[in-house]
């Protein structure tokens, strides 16, 4: 289990730095849902089965959607290319990019150093627990995420109320 | 000879049996083109394909012949690499899907304790299809047939789910056999989660979007929408596509409401394929039926019956079948 996590997991790495780089939008999104699948296939590697499933459920096929659609309305062409080309260049991304670096041998050094790793066990996740737990322990922070969740939908109605006032 | 044991003859079995699952698939589904036209001109009162072989049946392999020798056409306009992804999307999400479908108590491809989930996910995923076909064209039409693709499943992928969680909740697994075991010894789903069945049939028709949820393809209005630009065998990858979907909804709904392998009254539990496969086919014509008998409604109706009607209905008929489960316990 522990080469499927890795594998997925540098899978996972690849796919979003071609996300950053890549000038077309709708290709970059592609490498995000692919990233996004193999953020999944983690879980899955890790015995989280139901975590796993719900991420290719609601992130790589309900939100990406939403972000494609977006893309697409937008019709970008060549223009936006040679801006992300612009963007791109090494003297805007080295200096952050060489910070990072050492943020990352940093974390390198702290996870190696700690001792006690546990191996993954192989042991699943259910959905039952999951539920146990987030209804159990955590209720606190489902009951926040569900008011905000309520705020963005009353937002959201009232957003598309103006406009379909303005319509008619 | 000692590595030919007792696992791998196992493995070598089951991987067989997947074969055999996904050829099965592919052919009826390619099979049902010839079969939809038939009874479309059955109950249209016209003769439909009758030259090729006998009762017309050998026109899917015309129908191959003649999209193999098709140009394998691709825009110069259009994103390459996209461009040629979405059929493979298209085709193979939906099939994939087809692994948790258990069709008897000894075949099946996958036995996976999230196989609802799994399902949910390879619909989810399935959009993407139409989604880049649409863009990659550079077409109009393709662009608004993938827009209103997108818009249709993500409100009607919402209430799929929920749909669909009366079952679980009573079976308490979302493992497809648990649920066809749960339903030898009690009711079959059909009796006391219809609102389930009524709203995840809806649903069903439109993830695959069928007729009446045709609006991504609406040929009167789009001039065939997301796959304007296609030709030959990418074309018919589509096409395969949508079959395999009728199939699959099909099949789910056997699996989930109507019992799986097992005959009504437990009658004959000695072909249990043969009750899976009578059952499933009533499903598919069932989709034909509707296809010849419905006109199409207009893109904000359909929006709105599925926010405003179905949305609200799975949400009742889960907090019943909630409240019921706890005060069986």
């Amino acid at each position: 289990m522990e080469f499927a996590f890795y594998f997925a997991a540098g899978v996972a790495v690849l796919a979003t730095l071609r996300v950053v780089t890549h000038t077309n939008p709708v290709h970059a999104l592609l490498y995000l849902i692919i990233s996004l699948l193999a953020v999944a296939m983690c879980f899955f590697a890790l015995g989280a089965p139901f975590a796993g499933v719900l991420e290719i459920i609601v992130y790589a096929g309900a939100i990406m959607v939403l972000f494609v659609f977006v893309v697409m309305m937008l019709n970008l062409g060549t223009s936006v290319s040679n801006q992300e080309h612009q963007w791109l260049r090494p003297g805007t991304w080295i200096g952050p990019a060489l910070l990072a670096l050492l943020l990352l041998g940093e974390l390198l050094y702290v996870l190696l150093s700690t001792t006690g790793n546990t191996l993954i066990t192989g042991d699943t996740v259910d959905a039952k627990t999951v539920g146990i737990s987030l209804y159990g322990p955590y209720l606190l922070a489902v009951e926040l995420a569900s008011m905000l969740l309520l705020a963005a939908l009353v937002a959201a109605f009232h957003l598309g109320r103006l406009e379909a006032k303005e319509l008619s | 000879m000692s590595w030919f044991s007792q696992e791998v003859i196992d493995v070598l079995v089951q991987i067989g049996k997947s074969i055999v699952i996904l050829l099965a698939v592919v052919v009826s589904g390619a099979l049902l083109s010839w079969v939809e036209r038939r009874m479309l001109a059955l109950w249209q009162d016209r003769y439909g394909p009758n030259r090729v072989g006998p009762f017309g049946a050998f026109q899917l392999g015309a129908d191959m012949l003649k999209m193999f020798f098709k140009e394998d056409w691709t825009p110069p306009f259009a994103d390459r690499m996209i461009f040629t992804l979405a059929p493979v999307i298209a085709m193979s999400a939906l099939l994939i899907a087809f692994a948790v479908i258990p069709i008897t108590p000894t075949w099946g491809v996958a036995d996976l304790n999230i196989g609802l989930l799994f399902f949910f996910a390879m619909a989810g995923l399935t959009v993407y299809a139409v989604l880049f076909a649409g863009w990659s064209s550079n077409n109009k039409f393709a662009l608004l047939g993938s827009l209103r693709a997108s818009a249709q499943t993500l409100s009607y992928e919402v209430f799929m789910g929920l749909s669909l969680m009366g079952v679980v909740a009573q079976a308490g697994s979302f493992n497809l056999r648990d649920i066809v075991h749960y339903q030898m010894e009690n009711l079959w789903f059909i009796i006391p989660q219809i609102l389930g069945f009524l709203t995840f049939f809806i649903a069903g028709v439109a993830v695959t979007h069928r007729h009446p949820f045709d609006q991504p393809e609406a040929e009167q209005e789009l001039a065939d929408g997301y796959h304007i630009e296609y030709a030959g065998m990418k074309w018919g990858m589509f096409f395969v596509g949508e079959y395999i979907g009728i199939v699959l909804v099909s099949a789910l709904l056997v699996t989930l409401f109507f019992g799986g392998w097992q005959g009504p009254f437990g009658l004959l539990p000695q072909i249990p394929f043969i009750w899976f496969a009578l059952k499933t086919a009533f499903f598919i014509m069932i989709f034909i039926l509707l296809r010849a008998s419905l006109p199409r409604p207009r893109y904000d109706q359909m929006m709105a019956f599925g926010w405003k009607v179905c949305l609200p209905l799975t949400l009742a008929n889960l907090l019943v079948t909630g409240a019921l489960v706890l005060a069986a316990r």
